[in-house]
């Protein structure tokens, strides 16, 4: 018997598996394993003969098949094993499956919709506003979208100099103040513009530290326009005048 | 609607003009608009403002413009047509969107399933998904929804805001049921009963009341 191997990439190991039930015909339901598992493993050694890199994940299914084989082969004790054990050590491979089946199909769906930016067009969606009062739209931030800007700014961050003598401490505690005062100036205050113009990385931690403390402190509210927009940080109106005792103890920063 | 409330009251809209003013809007609009939102703009009831939308929705459907009304993510916007897409994309001269079927396998299976976790995913998809679940989260069509209140607290991924806009639909409810596909998958669920129930009783190789006859 010769085995012929489409050269169409598999996404799986499921998918290799169906592919093979669906060429050779063969009832999924009652997968005959012994033929399945050889055709599995010719097509294994055609990829490997290609030179294709094999994903650990097809052979651990070949080892799967191969167990259930040798399962399969083991007489059935009528009595002790149909009551508890499962019936058919291909059960649980058939519900793998089919299921993969079903979301593959699911995905075969979701193509044919007219995706954005492919068959359908809408005008451009990123303009960057700089003025938050201008996009009404805003949205709470997640602290996902606060890590990525961190990260944004921390990538813009020079590299650290090699000469350095003496370093400044920055405190968390000066740099909420100093933060509660420029949003007591002007009601509303970009990400971008809380540091610096070339700041270093200690600079841009404690300014984020500080940022978080406000917020958990619900003395600013940080938002965004509508997507991949600047974040904005606005006072919140309550409380306006509160003192708080700002020092570094407090926040547990020493 | 901060920006609307401090403007000088503007004078109520006869029907033909509020139809141009919201045309106006979902033309400048940066992304979807909800139908409350253009309401509040334009003082006025969202039940007038729906009408006049399912109007210009009609209009622009029947007088074969270049661009439709469409109703996704909760609002409103307006959208080249399909037919359209390459003479769209030469403008562009940008490589068209695309996306793999990795991406769309691991897509679906977020949106039936969601929240869900990587594990689940590369379970069901039997093949490592982390590069996937990594791009589709940068692109923003998934999002992680929170963490699992299991050992090593893994984090839960569902489908965004940006998901029903890049496939175009209203709700996730506008998804085709799985149904739909799965009739086999249904059908099979009770063939595999029968088939399991099958292999239990076939060791008993005659049954019992049909001795008699001998």
């Amino acid at each position: 018997m010769s085995y012929e191997v489409d050269l169409e990439v598999f996404k799986g190991p499921l998918d290799l598996l169906l592919h093979l039930i669906k060429k050779h015909e063969m009832d999924i339901y009652d997968i005959p394993i012994a033929e399945i598992t050889a055709q599995y493993l010719a097509a294994l050694d055609a990829m490997k003969s290609l030179n294709l890199d094999i994903a650990g994940e097809f052979l651990v299914m070949a080892s799967t098949l191969v167990h259930i084989k040798s399962r399969m082969l083991l007489p059935v004790e009528a009595e002790a094993d149909s009551e508890e054990e499962e019936a058919d050590p291909r059960a649980e491979l058939v519900h793998r499956l089919l299921e993969y089946q079903r979301y593959k199909q699911a995905a075969v769906t979701l193509d044919e919709y007219h995706i954005l930016g492919r068959d359908v067009f809408a005008r451009s969606c990123c303009e960057d506003t700089e003025d938050p009062e201008g996009n009404a739209d805003l949205q709470p931030v997640g602290i996902f979208e606060l890590v990525e800007a961190l990260q944004g700014l921390l990538r813009e961050a020079p590299p650290e100099p090699v000469h350095e003598v003496v370093r400044e401490k920055l405190s968390v505690a000066e740099r909420v103040s100093m933060l509660l005062k420029l949003l007591g100036d002007c009601q509303s205050l970009a990400f971008e513009a809380l540091v610096s113009r070339r700041p270093d990385r200690e600079e841009l931690v404690v300014t984020f530290l500080a940022l978080l403390e406000l917020a958990k402190l619900r003395m600013i509210r940080i938002m965004q326009n509508q997507r991949c927009g600047s974040i904005w940080l606005f006072p919140t109106e309550t409380d306006a005048g509160r003192e708080l005792p700002l020092q570094d103890e407090n926040f547990g920063y020493c | 609607m901060r920006g609307v409330n401090c403007r000088c009251r503007m004078k109520i809209l006869d029907t033909a003009e509020l139809k141009a003013v919201i045309e106006a809007l979902l033309f400048a609009a940066p992304g979807p608009v909800r139908l409350e939102q253009l309401a509040l703009a334009v003082e006025a009831e969202p039940d007038r403002v729906k009408r006049q939308l399912d109007e210009l929705e009609k209009e622009y459907r029947h007088m074969q413009r270049g661009f439709v009304l469409a109703e996704l993510a909760d609002g409103y916007q307006l959208r080249t047509r399909p037919e359209h897409a390459e003479w769209v994309r030469r403008l562009h001269s940008s490589r068209p969107v695309r996306i793999s079927r990795a991406a769309l396998e691991t897509l679906a299976i977020v949106a039936y399933r969601q929240p869900v976790t990587r594990a689940d995913i590369e379970y069901l998809r039997g093949v490592d998904s982390g590069g996937v679940v990594k791009s589709l989260l940068d692109k923003r069509l998934v999002r992680i929804v929170g963490k699992m209140d299991a050992p090593g607290r893994p984090l839960l991924y569902g489908t965004s805001r940006e998901f029903l806009e890049f496939f175009g639909l209203r709700t996730l409810k506008d998804l085709p049921t799985l149904k739909e596909f799965t009739e086999l998958t249904r059908e099979s669920e009770s063939l595999l009963l029968d088939f399991e129930a099958g292999i239990e009783e076939e060791p008993s190789p005659v049954a019992p009341g049909e001795n008699g006859e001998g």
